[in-house]
């Protein structure tokens, strides 16, 4: 079967607003940047981590710390997966995650269990004052009881459906496209 | 999918058996790990609920507690055997030890043994992972590894990169494994030391002879200094201490005298103002300790590719077991 050509569910233009947005709903939550940290989930997560952090920065005028996190080793189904996959950069935010107010950011939330094995990772670093789950798109079918904070946009679409979320550094452009099945 | 990574099989008992882009994924693999060991909570849960079981028939201190750093890192559960005290001192063979730890459900070895083939040999022979922590003057890939990744860390590539070994290289399974992993990686390999101290064709390993440290000095990046081995010169391969650290000691009068800034590896333990003055060991051409911090690092790397890897030849293993 050769994939369908992918739909666009949001262009670069859309997926700038939700940013934006997102990072002042961030603020709201939060409070202002004094003890804010960004933490991005590899890989992509990272990317939107930082456009977040900017839109954060632009805002307020001043930066905020942000770090990335790879939860390779904490997942639920790393001895079953065959090859190993390569793992990506975990950087801690500058000063650590005690007592901050952490906001995880990932592309795509589904079943739950990135977030799962993402929070018993932050547990690992230190004592996060607040952790909340921010998200670019929201498609729905947990299989844990997770529940995002802060979402771009919600897909809710069918299992044997993917959506992917597409960043300049990886990809070229910025979109979330639905049915691009083969994206590595 | 591009992020999918060349498998390492069951066991790694040589460098010699691993390809090039083997070699690498474990390095890059390794740097992941480096900074676990920076956490206030230095532990992941990679190895849950995995046994590993590291059988000692050789005195070590270094290697074994690396490895042993490097499983409780991984949050594996661990058991250390050495032949002392042991049933193996009762004159149990190699393979009925493993097959009883086997029968208690293990999942990895790591082995230390006098005899070359030692790993290999019980990795054909059990279905656990099996990993060679130095098997006679066979190899010892792990410190072959951790060499080459602080070489790496330092230099950026080992491309055309000239490394030395110098001292005991005859009987040496840390230079067989340096050799091996540096030449597959593309670096220009030389080995330095007293004629009885170098084995008849190391030419064929694809290496460069130095009679004179003089002249290894001159042309290489890099040295990796061996300890040499006190009992040698008991069995007259050697004169004297003294006469070899004239001859062969990296000091620093002759570090001085190289063209380029030199780095210093040593394996460990050393033997200060014999292969290497104390001047050096702690001066700041020396990746001494570094070497140590990566030796984790890299254990750690091997431990999680093995785990859960190539499952048909575990079976293989099985049925060579059960026949």
């Amino acid at each position: 079967m050769t994939p369908a050509e992918p739909t666009v569910l949001m262009d670069g233009a859309d997926v700038r607003r939700a940013i934006d947005r997102m990072a002042h709903e961030v603020l709201e939550k939060l409070g202002g940047t004094g003890r804010l940290v960004l933490i991005g989930v590899q890989r992509r997560g990272v990317d939107l981590a930082d456009m977040i952090g900017e839109a954060v920065r632009a805002a307020e005028g001043h930066p905020v710390p942000t770090g990335t996190l790879d939860i390779t080793f904490y997942r639920d189904d790393l001895m079953a997966l065959g090859p190993r996959p390569l793992v990506g950069e975990t950087k801690l935010p500058p000063g650590g995650v005690d007592d901050r107010a952490v906001v995880l950011v990932d592309d795509v939330l589904y079943t739950g269990r990135t977030a799962r094995a993402a929070l018993n990772e932050l547990m690992d670093w230190g004592r996060p004052a607040r952790i909340v789950l921010c998200v670019l798109v929201d498609r729905g079918d947990r299989e844990l009881p997770i529940q995002p904070d802060i979402v771009g946009r919600e897909f809710p679409v069918l299992a044997n459906q993917r959506i992917d979320v597409l960043v300049p550094r990886l990809d070229g452009e910025l979109a979330v496209v639905l049915g691009a099945l083969d994206r590595p | 999918m591009s992020l999918a990574t060349p498998a390492l099989g069951k066991d790694l008992t040589g460098l010699e058996p691993l390809s090039a882009d083997q070699i690498r994924v474990i390095l890059d693999t390794a740097e992941p790990f480096k900074e676990i060991t920076e956490r206030r909570v230095k532990k992941v849960p990679v190895l849950r609920g995995k046994t590993i079981v590291n059988l000692f028939f050789e005195a070590s201190t270094r290697t074994r507690i690396s490895f042993e750093f490097a499983e409780k890192r991984l949050s594996a559960d661990t058991v250390n055997i050495g032949a002392a005290g042991s049933s193996v001192s009762k004159g149990e063979t190699l393979v009925d030890t493993a097959r009883n730890l086997e029968a208690m459900s293990i999942d990895m070895v790591v082995i230390r043994h006098w005899s070359a083939g030692a790993a290999a040999f019980l990795a054909a022979r059990i279905p656990s992972n099996v990993i060679n922590a130095g098997d006679g003057a066979h190899e010892h890939p792990t410190q072959g590894l951790l060499d080459i990744l602080t070489l790496r860390d330092h230099f950026g590539t080992l491309e055309g990169l000239r490394v030395c070994i110098v001292g005991d290289v005859l009987h040496s399974r840390v230079a067989r494994s340096n050799i091996y992993g540096l030449v597959k990686l593309g670096a220009e390999v030389g080995v330095c030391g007293p004629r009885t101290l170098l084995p008849a064709s190391i030419e064929e390993l694809g290496v460069t002879v130095f009679g004179r440290v003089e002249e290894a000095v001159e042309w290489a990046d890099a040295i990796n200094v061996l300890r040499l081995q006190l009992e040698r010169m008991q069995d007259g391969f050697v004169p004297s201490l003294r006469e070899y650290n004239r001859v062969f000691g990296i000091t620093r009068e002759r570090l001085e005298s190289a063209p380029r800034r030199l780095l210093i590896l040593h394996p460990g333990p050393m033997n200060r103002g014999v292969e290497i003055d104390s001047d050096v060991a702690d001066g700041p051409h020396s990746v001494i300790l570094q070497q140590v911090t990566n030796g984790v690092a890299v254990r750690m790397a091997v431990l999680y590719l093995l785990a859960g890897g190539a499952p048909h030849l575990a079976e293989a293993a099985r049925d060579w077991t059960g026949s």
